[in-house]
């Protein structure tokens, strides 16, 4: 019997992949000289600040938005329905299509639909669902996830996807990029027109007018809306905004932060479904407000900030970590900051106690975040959770305390004693550096890669008390 | 939001830091040195040990909370507090006050925390440093620290304390701004990771054909320099002060 | 319970309210305005920036180009729209501008579902309408009608879309907020920037994906 796979197994094997290593750190360094480059001659940090106020001033209204939402969509003939975990959004959605005998479902690319595996569930009420998104479409040919949010397929090079095609569906094995977007074209056209429904995520919900915005570049989101009879939207309850002006820079800080564009090709605005007398688009859309846990992550001040995430990708595009061991690392549906400070509440901690801790905490996530979520400070929130390390801020998270180890707890115990007593701390460092001949030369992990630092003669503590005459 | 800076004091407090204090001892004479040059007279406290930050990391906030109470004490006066690292000062300033919220300390660990400054910005904005480069012509790189970048918001600083160097050639690396992968315990709990990331980092850094490399943490310092070293890649660093110090100090290697 | 109202009743039941963020200052985007020529060249240059063309056309004559292109393209068919202005221009002048040359003339004058595979496969062009045009990221504003169906922009491979060079806004915001978006949203509105095109393979890019591999836009002046 070998062990469930870790953080740690994964990325060790992700590591010593080199064509893994070269897709994901050229895929990387490409988004982010684009995302520079589009935000050039903009004032970032402005509207960034606008993007957070934006978010953060939906989220404290969470609950009358919501309402407003619904009673607006409904008002524009939008069917409302909620969930209060994937398990029943999958229900709610199973029956609708059952609803209308649907045997095959085209989707739009939706995060949230990966996070509650809806196509595996739909597949077992033997209703075959299809992604059309093209990444989407390459990962699902392949039986896998997504490894990027925006760029699902990023793992794989033209060669891998031009062999996977030919072999699933007998395309010529010809590396050529614009062949393999044309045949995939054909194969989904087909598709779309067979389908009797279509699903979608939405990337911002406006309470105000009932609103469904979509983002998107390829026009499959269009056509899955458009097209099939039912259109199903899937959203968590998070994405609601205010009004349509809250979009404005939500949309000006989201594709140029994900894929450094200035906007997608389409923005697709949904506002209900098909009028009468008007000739195409769905005779039915239903929205589908999926809670699964983004309720509890609200109730707390800090941790509801995580909430205010427009699903970018900004985040890994620059995270050192996820550059280097890639998306399928992590085993979860969001990876990279933003997945590690997301999963754990989705999850619990026990199911991802690595993920907090796997990060360097340099920043560089929080620092392009378009909604200044505070990626780092949450990880550290986060690891205190898992270790129940701090009695005046009692723990809240699904399985917090679960990395706390008596040894471990005992040795900071120990260290905090010694470094608030200065004489111990004195004595003790200068009894060290007396007797540094005894250092061990081999410290673990830290010396697999390193030498290991030399203890110094004398400690500045030393220096300075000679030097100041032994006054403090 | 642009920084105020205050005029140069008159005293400033050093806090040297705990990496400092153990394996580089002369970074922080070398700091306390350049600061005393700009006739600024320099406090050291004796009963300073560590800003916390191990334990905060780990998630162990009692026991930081702990250590970080026994230093707020030490500085009385209202003179500020310079700290030879980014790490270390953005644990101080930008944590000290979430972590003693709601708590008795809370004022004061705010006051503390707005008195923190980072060595290398403080000597270029507030002392207003004009150096004098002695050394023989060569050829740097430097490694800014993340905290040092995104946390004290002073990536300016190092580069241009090196520029006035005439006899210094700064050369940037490739992707600078990417972490060493130091990180405190994340080097050990994550160890191949963290590895890779090095790694990558000494690459870059002798990719620019310089054999040395300054930087702004001990933390990246035992990193990055432990890394070559291991590799035996003939590229050897120091903390940022130890090297302005002896570019610009006549006979500053017997100095002590 | 319903799930409704347990969700709802949770967020109802939190401690305290919401830590309220700073009023939002939208002015970062409402201060980045051009003047009209500006508008018009730097609504050209966003959009050539991604593979889409700008005809510059006059108002009165705008077919003769239009037909030039299109029969220089040999394209065999065109859908356009009947009731909207640019419609009924272009069927108007349309024998005198073709020559009865081509490209045959139609019209989405049945429910999709009656002719799905007919315009899935048939139709080679398609040319409708725009609300107006939006400098700062070259983008166009339709809102699909009934003369005018949601698919015209999307299903045929070269999309040719009409925008008179007096309606590009500076940017979006002040687009909704001129035309007051916000009194009533129709079934769908859309932005479009450019030709359909993905990524998503090795991060190269390729166009006509799912939507038209080319957008050419008639600007009238």
């Amino acid at each position: 019997m070998t062990a469930e796979p870790t953080f740690h197994t994964r990325a060790r094997a992700s590591l010593a992949d080199p064509q893994i290593r070269a897709n994901f750190r050229n895929a990387m360094d490409g988004l982010m000289g684009k995302r520079t480059a589009a935000f050039e001659g903009w004032e970032l940090e402005e509207l960034r600040t606008l993007g957070a106020a934006v978010r953060q001033r939906a989220l404290s209204q969470l609950p009358d938005l919501l309402e407003q939402l619904e009673a607006n969509c409904e008002r524009n003939g939008i069917r409302v329905h909620w969930a209060r975990d994937g398990e029943e959004a999958c229900k709610v959605i199973t029956e609708l299509c059952q609803q209308h005998q649907a045997r095959h479902v085209i989707k739009g690319k939706s995060m949230v639909s990966e996070e509650m595996e809806l196509n595996h569930h739909l597949a077992g009420a033997g209703i075959e669902a299809l992604e059309s998104d093209l990444g989407e479409y390459i990962v699902q040919l392949a039986e896998e996830t997504p490894s990027h949010i925006i760029m699902p397929a990023i793992h794989k090079n033209t060669g891998e996807i031009s062999d996977l095609m030919h072999a699933k569906t007998g395309t010529e094995p010809r590396r050529d990029v614009p062949y393999l977007t044309s045949a995939a074209r054909q194969q989904l056209r087909t598709k779309f027109m067979q389908a009797d429904v279509g699903i979608s995520g939405v990337n911002f919900a406006v309470a105000a007018t009932g609103t469904l915005c979509l983002v998107e570049n390829e026009g499959n989101g269009r056509l899955t809306t458009t097209v099939p009879p039912v259109h199903i939207a899937v959203t968590g309850i998070e994405k609601v905004v205010g009004g349509l002006e809250d979009v404005a820079p939500l949309l000006a800080l989201l594709t140029r932060s994900a894929t450094g564009q200035h906007i997608t090709t389409y923005f697709n605005m949904i506002s209900g479904p098909r009028p009468e007398g008007h000739l195409d688009g769905p005779r039915e859309v239903h929205l589908v407000l999926v809670d699964n846990g983004r309720s509890e992550i609200w109730q707390d001040d800090e941790l509801l900030e995580t909430l205010r995430c427009i699903r970018c990708g900004a985040c890994m595009n620059h995270c050192p970590v996820y550059t280097r061991v890639g998306g399928h690392a992590y085993g979860t549906t969001y990876p990279g900051p933003i997945g590690k400070i997301l999963m754990p509440h989705l999850q619990g901690l026990a199911q991802t106690q690595d993920l907090p801790s796997a990060s360097s905490l340099c920043g560089a996530c929080g620092e392009v975040c378009p909604v200044k979520i505070p990626i780092p400070q949450l990880l550290v929130r986060l690891r205190r959770e898992a270790v129940d390390g701090d009695k005046l801020n009692p723990s809240v998270v699904r399985g917090h305390g679960v990395k706390r180890r008596r040894l471990e707890a005992l040795v900071w115990r120990l260290w905090a004693w010694g470094h608030a007593r200065p004489a111990l701390y004195r004595f003790g460092l200068a009894l060290a550096q007396r007797l540094r001949f005894l250092q061990p030369r081999r410290l673990g992990a830290w010396t697999r890669h390193r030498t290991a630092p030399v203890l110094a003669s004398d400690s500045l503590h030393a220096r300075m008390a000679r030097r100041d005459g032994g006054s403090s | 939001m642009a920084k105020l800076y205050p005029a140069k004091p008159e005293k400033v407090y050093f806090f040297g830091t705990c990496l400092i204090d153990m394996f580089y001892p002369d970074a922080g004479m070398a700091g306390i040195r350049l600061l005393e040059r700009e006739g600024i007279e320099v406090i050291y406290p004796q009963g300073q040990t560590c800003c916390g930050q191990p334990a905060y990391t780990s998630g162990y906030h009692d026991q930081s909370r702990q250590v970080a109470e026994a230093q707020l004490d030490l500085f009385p006066g209202d003179w500020p507090i310079v700290v030879p690292s980014g790490s270390c000062g953005g644990m101080m300033r930008e944590h000290y006050p979430q972590l003693f919220a709601g708590t008795a300390r809370a004022e004061q660990a705010q006051a503390v925390a707005e008195r923190i400054w980072e060595l290398t910005d403080f000597l270029l904005h507030v002392c207003q440093i004009r150096l004098q480069d002695l050394g023989e012509p060569m050829r740097v790189t430097l490694h800014t620290s993340c905290s040092a970048r995104r946390e004290m918001r002073v990536a300016d600083a190092g580069p241009a304390l090196l520029q006035q160097l005439d006899n210094v050639e700064l050369v940037e690396p490739e992707r600078a701004t990417e972490c060493c992968g130091f990180g405190g315990t994340f080097a050990v709990r994550h160890e191949q990771v963290s590895a890779a990331m090095v790694s990558d980092k000494v690459q870059a850094l002798s990719a620019t054909g310089a054999m040395a490399f300054a930087t702004t943490d001990c933390g990246c310092l035992m990193n990055i320099d432990g890394h070559a070293r291991k590799e035996q890649q003939p590229l050897s660093g120091e903390h940022i002060a130890s090297f302005l110090w002896r570019r610009t100090h006549p006979a500053a290697e017997d100095s002590r | 319970m319903s799930a409704r109202e347990q969700i709802l009743g949770r967020l109802r039941q939190r401690k305290a309210a919401v830590p309220a963020s700073e009023q939002p200052d939208f002015s970062v985007l409402t201060r980045r305005q051009w003047s009209a020529g500006e508008r018009l060249d730097l609504f050209r240059q966003q959009i050539e920036s991604v593979h889409g063309e700008v005809m510059r056309v006059p108002r009165e004559d705008w077919l003769t180009p239009l037909v030039g292109w299109l029969q220089q393209r040999e394209i065999s068919t065109l859908l356009a729209p009947r009731q909207h202005e640019v419609g009924q221009t272009l069927r108007a002048g349309w024998t005198a501008a073709t020559g009865n040359k081509g490209p045959e003339l139609r019209a989405y004058d049945r429910p999709i579902e009656a002719w799905k595979p007919e315009l899935f496969s048939e139709v080679d062009a398609a040319l409708t309408s725009t609300l107006g045009g939006i400098a700062e990221t070259g983008s166009l504003v339709l809102w699909p009608d009934a003369d005018q169906p949601r698919l015209m922009s999307l299903v045929p491979p070269i999309h040719i879309a009409v925008l008179d060079a007096d309606r590009i806004y500076s940017n979006w915001l002040e687009l909704l907020r001129e035309q007051d978006w916000a009194a009533g949203m129709p079934a769908n509105a859309l932005l479009i920037s450019g030709p359909s095109k993905t990524a998503d393979i090795e991060q190269t890019l390729a166009y006509g994906v799912h939507g038209p591999a080319e957008l050419l836009v008639l600007v009238r002046q």
